[in-house]
């Protein structure tokens, strides 16, 4: 399937086959990064700007070294360092930025739905790299891409997604394009973290964290999102570690073979018990590997050109 | 558009024997060489030297495919579907013997040797073709040919190999250029 030139905003809508499309070609960079030499030529002289206005370690590290292996020029922008600063707008920061020919631009914001309007004012792809609340769409296809890895398909699987639903960007991608894949995605948590809409999206919902896990075949874990929280959202961190803290007890409402997700960074002994992390069953640094070749493919198919 | 067969199985057979002896006479035996086909059509090309290869030597020689699809120079005018390449042992200091179905405008065969440094520095490459059917653009020779085949640019050439297509067999069609 032909992606060129097009934008990578959300998993929602995205077709199952430009996901299978982005996945079949992430397997195949996975393979460069085993190489000793971890470059390829084929984006030479192509320039992928990175827009940053929040703060990122691995979603940003990982686009530029996705960029870096493909030999395209990586320019790192973060929004402190920015005209935006300065009050510039930011459609005028992003017209600025096709006018200094970048072929594409990657974005982090706070505000969700900003990708989408900076989308409508270029001519070039805009990948978003996470919008406030809305959606993370990378995250959502690595997360994918590891599942598939680890099951061998994604078809009729149960995949259970704990914790601070509301507030995550990453769960709200892995909804869509998890259940387009044909998974069968149910949300565990306390009511007040579940998102309020949840009966419009494709998921069972459970407030009861054994009811939720039980044969799960994937758990995915989520940070809670404490600096999202404007208010208090459950009575204490022991409390909610207490219910709906992923530990191997709690593990064995899921399959045996059930495999454990976080998208990072970890809060170990809130939401996840500080052991899950180094279960063999763990897949938390596979995701992070698949992360790079997952951006791989995404810049190598919205960077080529029709043919 | 009208095709015409130029080798059938027996002709695809005998090319890869007379290879395989030259590859071994040209570098005094199978020690330190290794195979590496072209994905897709070289790479069984390479599997079945290699099997011939070990017949007349007596011991097996490495191989391996190598996908091409990332080092092409043409990217931005036709995108290839990038593959995984399966090099699973070190080439540095081997005499690599590329294989390739049909040596054309010699792109490829750049192409290839680019993404063959990626994995090691051989002590040498050596190029083997099933068919050399000419145009070049690049100062690019084969080291081993089983048939040259001198076409027009309008043509094109149909290798149909057993492991792929069901049976072995090269043909020319007339027709436009892709």
């Amino acid at each position: 399937m032909n992606l060129a030139g097009r934008d990578l905003l959300g998993l929602e809508g995205l077709e199952k086959e430009a996901i299978e499309t982005i996945l079949d070609n992430a397997t195949t960079f996975s393979e460069v990064l085993r190489r000793d030499v971890k470059k390829v030529p084929t984006l030479r002289g192509k320039s992928v700007i990175t827009m940053f206005f929040e703060n990122s370690t691995r979603t940003r590290s990982s686009f530029e070294a996705a960029g870096k292996y493909m030999s395209a020029d990586v320019i790192n922008i973060s929004g402190s360092a920015s005209s935006a600063s300065k009050g510039e707008s930011l459609r005028d920061t992003f017209l600025t930025l096709q006018a200094l020919t970048a072929d594409l631009v990657i974005m982090r914001t706070p505000f969700s739905g900003a990708c989408h309007q900076a989308a409508e004012w270029v001519d070039i792809p805009v990948v978003n790299a996470g919008d406030g609340m809305h959606e993370h769409p990378t995250q959502g296809l690595l997360d994918a891409l590891t599942i598939r890895d680890a099951k061998g398909s994604i078809e009729g699987l149960k995949v259970a997604i704990v914790g601070d639903v509301l507030h995550s960007r990453v769960a709200r991608s892995n909804i869509w394009g998890l259940n387009t894949l044909g998974a069968d995605v149910h949300l565990v948590g306390p009511k007040t973290l579940l998102p309020t809409d949840a009966d419009k999206l494709p998921v069972t919902v459970h407030t009861n964290l054994e009811e939720g896990l039980e044969n799960a075949d994937v758990v995915m874990v989520l940070r809670l999102q404490l600096e999202r929280m404007a208010k208090a959202l459950f009575p204490t961190p022991r409390e909610y570690c207490n219910l709906f803290g992923v530990s191997k007890k709690a593990l064995r409402a899921a399959k045996p073979d059930a495999i454990v997700m976080h998208p990072g960074p970890m809060n170990r002994g809130l939401e996840i018990s500080g052991d899950v992390p180094d279960l063999p069953s763990a897949v938390i640094e596979k995701q992070v590997t698949n992360g790079v070749a997952t951006r791989m493919a995404v810049l190598y198919l919205l960077l080529g050109a029709e043919g | 558009m009208t095709e015409t067969q130029v080798m059938d199985a027996g002709d695809v057979r005998r090319a890869l024997t007379r290879i395989a002896h030259e590859i071994v006479e040209r570098n005094k035996g199978a020690a330190g060489i290794a195979l590496v086909g072209v994905v897709r059509r070289g790479e069984p090309l390479a599997a079945r030297l290699a099997g011939l290869i070990e017949r007349i030597e007596g011991h097996s020689v490495a191989c391996g495919g190598l996908d091409i699809a990332l080092y092409r120079d043409d990217y931005a005018v036709r995108r290839h579907e990038a593959r995984a390449s399966s090099i699973s042992f070190d080439i540095t200091g081997k005499t690599v013997i590329l294989v390739d179905d049909v040596l054309f405008t010699g792109r490829s065969v750049r192409s290839a040797i680019d993404a063959l440094m990626d994995f090691g520095r051989p002590a040498a490459v050596q190029l083997a073709v099933l068919i050399d059917r000419g145009h070049r653009e690049l100062p690019i020779r084969a080291d081993f040919v089983g048939k040259n085949l001198p076409t027009q640019r309008t043509e094109r050439i149909n290798v149909k190999l057993a492991e792929l297509d069901g049976e072995d067999a090269v043909a020319i069609a007339k027709g436009d250029e892709k």
